[in-house]
């Protein structure tokens, strides 16, 4: 077992489960660490748009009781926890980054949520995120964007960039995530953090706010692979409450991130994803993992999935398609925002209904559900919902064609490092071209992960290397990864996010 | 809102000289399985508004639904009762429109491919014609919550101060039965609709999977009609080959005799305008009960586009052939193939065993006959004072006697006392009085009444040679071979006898002194 360091939020996850479970540090320490560290930067950061420092020091204390009392609790028992504000969570504010739910307290615990508790781990929080997980970079959330801890004036990647930017800063060592089109993978990539996208169905969506139900799906995000997998694992597996989810085990990922293995096994790079389009850095870091991984003794052949050129469209219709769908109940009448229509006396529940909508929702939630309505309507639902779905089947069969050769796929998970804030805002395609290396993971169902491959030399800012696997196999993602991060890891001299600039100081923010 | 300013109707007579009907019937039943449709809520009628709701049902952020397996095993069932093909796999989609009653802002529903189709229920019309109506499909849906609009003139939301929803009724699984356009009837669609409905709903009772109470709302009907010019007799090809007209669709027509009287004002109502070279606009009509008029509802238009698509957050529905086989080897007998089993084994004439169908009391006499009485008995007993009693009650004969704890064995019981010699029919008449009056069995109400014929012989004789000798006039007629007047001899015996003597038997003994 390797010594804590002095200051507790510089630990892994995996070592202060060890430290925790020795009895060598408590709780309460470590969540009172967090919550310290939370005070001091999160001003600067902005990832948090709730903190629960009563709920979190609360759950700190019982389970701190429950391991005196000598119960035997999960792995990860006493290690703190940030929550992405997607997931309900009872009695604890839940706004989706939306001016919509402002103040809403939901009645219930998302079944994620439920799994957390149940296994121990104090909620410090809830995360900011694009509103309704609609963006790339959380410009898009209603309580003002969260910044990269890299560089405070770029983006940290989006949906869950309050995640990846809460890990980045060390404001938790563990945070969960919905990817509906890469909202863990890609701000894990541009702050130099891990994030999975599990296999859909592999954990439950009960309590996620929907964005598009056929492509959502939670994930762990770490800043350690092998911190991943203990989340994976207690975040997974089969729930009733959700009929997508898969019944079966959560796949063996501890253990493979543990044996971080890949002599033997097939690696194709996806000759899609990487050419035109990928920083000049992004690519370099992406070739010398692949170089890497074939030193660690794997075999490396170029897999082409011709179909992915088309993903980007099909995602663009199927996800407002049903995005349209799932935020038709934001509509007054039950809980949320209700504005009434200025000048007009005694108005409709229909015109109450307009004002909310039209009040309560964001710029791009508005173009998503315009898109998506005009998709499904009849005369237009065959050529626009009716070939997404074509495609998307295409997708998957181009999966299975490349699982047919490879036990793994790599690319670059995001084409460029973190772009400046504003930079993008008003062009809705260049932002969407951020996802078009994680999109099909999602078309077709399959895991995928991002790890931190190095810093691309032009800007000196992270770079992500994305892994996919087949449905179900999870597993190999925290094999691949986890060897990788080694031999990573040791060619650096320590994890990477030891380069990042430090927070507090205003003299050291790169930029300032 | 257009306040019910009567249309101009033609003739029936005149309608049917003119035009032939086509219908086409929408059927929403509520299944009254424990639980909802996608939630572990109970399904129950009459509770407290909004007390039985959950994320799932209310529609919170995150919920998601999960199909019920009972539900789905009683769509199948219906499905087979009907006829239907039984899909191998199908989905549910969603149907999406804003309304304060839905909480989700879709119904979770099945759109193109329904969990049962392409069926037929034959319908046997008051003379025993039979009509075959084709089913096109029957799907399963969700029900929406329930609005009440307070202070409006109408109860309906335009012109109420406010509205309450209750959503206890949201997510109660309904199955949806839709018709294939219903032609040939001609004169007759009115009857046919009203004797389908009824059908349907004799069917769905005897399935044991809803209420099907109409006045409560857990079955409700939609009735398409149309008109198309007359060009034939309504079966000829002729009369086929004639396209089909614009059709309304009048909601929520909640009591069969509506059924029948709604679609009789809309065949009236579309000839008056087609005959005055109008055309008929496709819209929803509002069906009042009170006066026995249609008015409009909503036009359907381009903009009422439900943008279907599949429900992503349910996985397809995928009945095994074993399920599908074990689900048909539970349907109970076709209730019109039940009722002409049980008229032959009771030998009923077609009038009486519609006396008994109309009161409802086929299942009671299944079972008084089962318990020992005569068919012929079971019929007199349940049709006389328990169902005289339960219509002045306004209730249906099951739940009245049901009520006052009288049951078929009771009544074979009487009827055994009758048979045995015990009772004569006046007396058992009042033991049923008693037994209403919540006395007790039969026997022990004639026990406690101290009712019982008198079995000595010896009194009867006194009382006869009394009465004889008292008329000697009437003695002197029967003398004479006019053996109708034994009668009034008889109702004097019976007299002498306080009632407790065998009327039969005075008759055989008056007869027997005076021939
Ligand atoms: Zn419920």
């Amino acid at each position: 077992m390797t010594d804590l360091p002095t200051d507790l939020t510089r630990a892994t996850a995996s070592a202060l489960a060890d430290a925790l479970a020795a009895g060598t540090v408590s709780s309460v320490e470590v969540t009172q660490a967090h919550l310290d560290r939370i005070a001091a930067v999160d001003g600067q950061v902005h990832s948090y748009l709730h903190v629960d420092t009563e709920g979190a020091i609360a759950q700190a204390r019982e389970v701190d009781e429950r391991r005196r009392a000598g119960e035997s609790l999960g792995a990860l028992a006493g290690v703190p926890i940030a929550v992405k504000d997607v997931m309900t969570t009872k009695g604890v504010p839940t706004t989706c980054g939306s001016k919509m739910l402002e103040g809403w307290i939901p009645p219930y615990d998302a079944t994620v949520v439920t799994k957390l508790r149940e296994a121990g781990l104090p909620i410090l929080g809830k995360t900011n995120m694009d509103e309704f997980a609609m963006g790339s970079s959380t410009e898009h959330s209603a309580y003002g964007p969260s910044r990269n801890p890299w560089d405070l004036e770029r983006i940290p990647g989006g949906s869950g960039g309050g995640s990846s930017s809460v890990l980045a800063s060390f404001q938790a060592p563990l945070a969960t995530g919905t990817d509906t089109g890469g909202s863990i993978r890609q701000p894990a990539a541009v702050t130099a953090t891990v994030g999975t996208k599990p296999t859909y169905g592999g954990v439950s969506r009960y309590g996620l706010v929907a964005l598009a139900s056929s492509l959502d799906q939670a994930g762990p995000c770490g800043r350690t692979v092998l911190d991943t997998a203990l989340l994976h694992a207690v975040m997974g597996g089969h729930d009733p409450m959700d009929s997508t989810s898969i019944d079966a085990p959560v796949p063996p990922v501890v253990e493979a991130a543990r044996a971080a293995d890949v002599k033997g096994m097939r690696i194709g790079v996806v000759k899609e994803l990487g050419g035109e389009g990928y920083q000049p850095g992004v690519r370099a870091r992406f070739d010398e993992s692949v170089a890497l991984l074939q030193e660690l003794g794997a075999e490396v052949v170029e897999v082409s999935c011709p179909n992915f050129e088309y993903a980007l469209a099909a995602y663009y219709l199927i996800l407002p398609s049903e995005a349209s769908s799932n935020l038709a109940k934001f509509d007054a009448m039950r809980y949320g925002l209700r504005v009434l229509p200025e000048g007009v006396d005694d108005p409709s529940a229909e015109q109450v209904m307009a004002a909310t909508r039209d009040a309560g929702f964001g710029p791009e939630v508005k173009r998503r559900i315009i898109l998506g309505t005009y998709a499904l309507s009849s005369g237009y639902y065959d050529a626009y919902y009716g070939s997404a779905q074509k495609v998307r089947a295409l997708i998957a069969q181009d999966f299975d064609n490349a699982y047919g050769r490879v036990d793994v796929l790599v690319s670059p998970t995001a084409p460029t490092t973190a772009f400046k804030l504003g930079d993008k805002l008003e062009d809705p395609m260049a932002m969407y071209l951020n996802d078009i290396a994680t999109i099909p993971a999602n078309l077709a169902g399959v895991p995928g992960m991002s790890i931190p491959s190095g810093l691309a030399d032009e800007d000196g800012l992270p770079a992500g290397i994305q892994i996919l696997a087949p449905a179900t196999k999870d597993e190999r993602l925290y094999s691949v990864g986890a060897a990788l991060e080694a031999a990573l890891v040791d060619r650096w001299g320590g994890p990477i996010l030891d380069r990042a600039p430090a927070l507090g100081d205003a003299a050291a923010v790169k930029g300032a | 809102m257009s306040t019910a300013t009567a249309d101009a109707v033609m003739d029936y007579d005149e309608a049917m000289a003119k035009f032939d009907p086509v219908m086409g019937l929408e059927v929403h039943v509520e299944l009254h399985t424990a639980t909802k449709m996608f939630c572990g809520c109970p399904a129950e009628f009459g509770a407290e508004p909004n007390s039985q709701v959950c994320p799932v049902c209310l529609g919170l952020p995150g919920a998601l639904p999960v199909v019920n397996e009972k539900a789905v095993e009683s769509a199948i069932r219906i499905g087979l009762a009907l006829n239907c093909e039984i899909a191998e796999w199908c989905r549910f989609a969603r149907k999406n429109y804003f309304y304060p009653d839905m909480p989700k802002n879709f119904q979770t529903s099945q759109y193109d491919e329904p969990i049962a189709y392409n069926g037929h229920l034959d319908v046997e019309l008051e003379d025993g014609t039979v009509y075959r109506v084709e089913i096109e499909r029957a799907h399963m849906e969700e029900d929406t919550g329930k609005s009440l609009h307070i202070g409006g003139a109408t109860g309906r939301i335009h012109g109420a101060d406010h509205s309450l929803v209750d959503y206890n009724r949201a997510g109660i699984p309904l199955i949806e039965i839709v018709t294939k356009p219903m032609t040939g009837a001609g004169e007759r669609a009115p009857e046919v609709a009203k004797a389908y409905v009824s059908a349907l709903r004799d069917l769905l009772r005897a399935l044991d999977v809803s209420d099907v109470k109409m006045e409560q709302g857990s079955m409700r009907c939609d009735a398409n009609v149309s008109l198309r010019a007359k060009a034939g007799d309504p079966t000829s090809p002729e009369q086929l080959a004639v396209p089909l007209g614009t059709r309304t669709e009048t909601k929520n027509v909640n009591s069969l005799r509506s059924v029948e009287r709604a679609v009789r004002y809309e065949i009236s109502r579309h000839a008056a305008i087609l005959d005055g070279g109008g055309s008929i606009l496709q819209e929803t009509r509002h069906w009042h009960e009170d006066t026995g008029i249609t008015t409009s509802g909503r036009v359907k238009s381009d903009a009422e586009d439900y943008r279907y698509f599949p429900e992503p957050d349910l996985v397809p529905v995928a009945p095994t052939r074993e399920l599908v086989e074990a689900l048909r080897g539970t349907l109970p007998e076709n209730p019109a193939a039940r009722r002409k089993r049980l008229q032959s084994d009771w030998g009923y004439s077609d009038l009486e065993m519609r006396d008994v169908v109309n009161a409802g009391a086929v299942e009671l006499i299944e079972q008084t006959v089962a318990a020992g009485a005569s068919a012929g008995a079971a019929k007199k007993w349940w049709l006389g004072e328990p169902s005289r009693r339960a219509n002045a009650e306004a209730q249906d004969i099951v739940t009245y006697a049901a009520g006052l704890g009288l049951t078929p064995a009771h009544i074979a019981e009487l009827d055994g006392l009758v048979v045995s010699g015990r009772l004569n029919d006046s007396m058992a008449r009042q033991v049923l009085d008693g037994v209403l009056a919540g006395e007790g069995t039969p026997t022990a109400v004639a026990d406690a009444r101290g009712l019982e014929l008198v079995q000595d012989d010896g009194a009867l004789e006194a009382a006869v040679d009394k009465v004889i000798e008292a008329n000697p006039d009437v003695a002197a007629k029967i003398r004479d071979g006019k053996l109708q007047a034994a009668g009034a001899l008889i109702g004097q015996v019976m007299k002498e006898m306080k009632g407790q003597a065998d009327a039969g038997k005075a008759r055989e003994l008056i007869l027997a002194k005076l021939q």
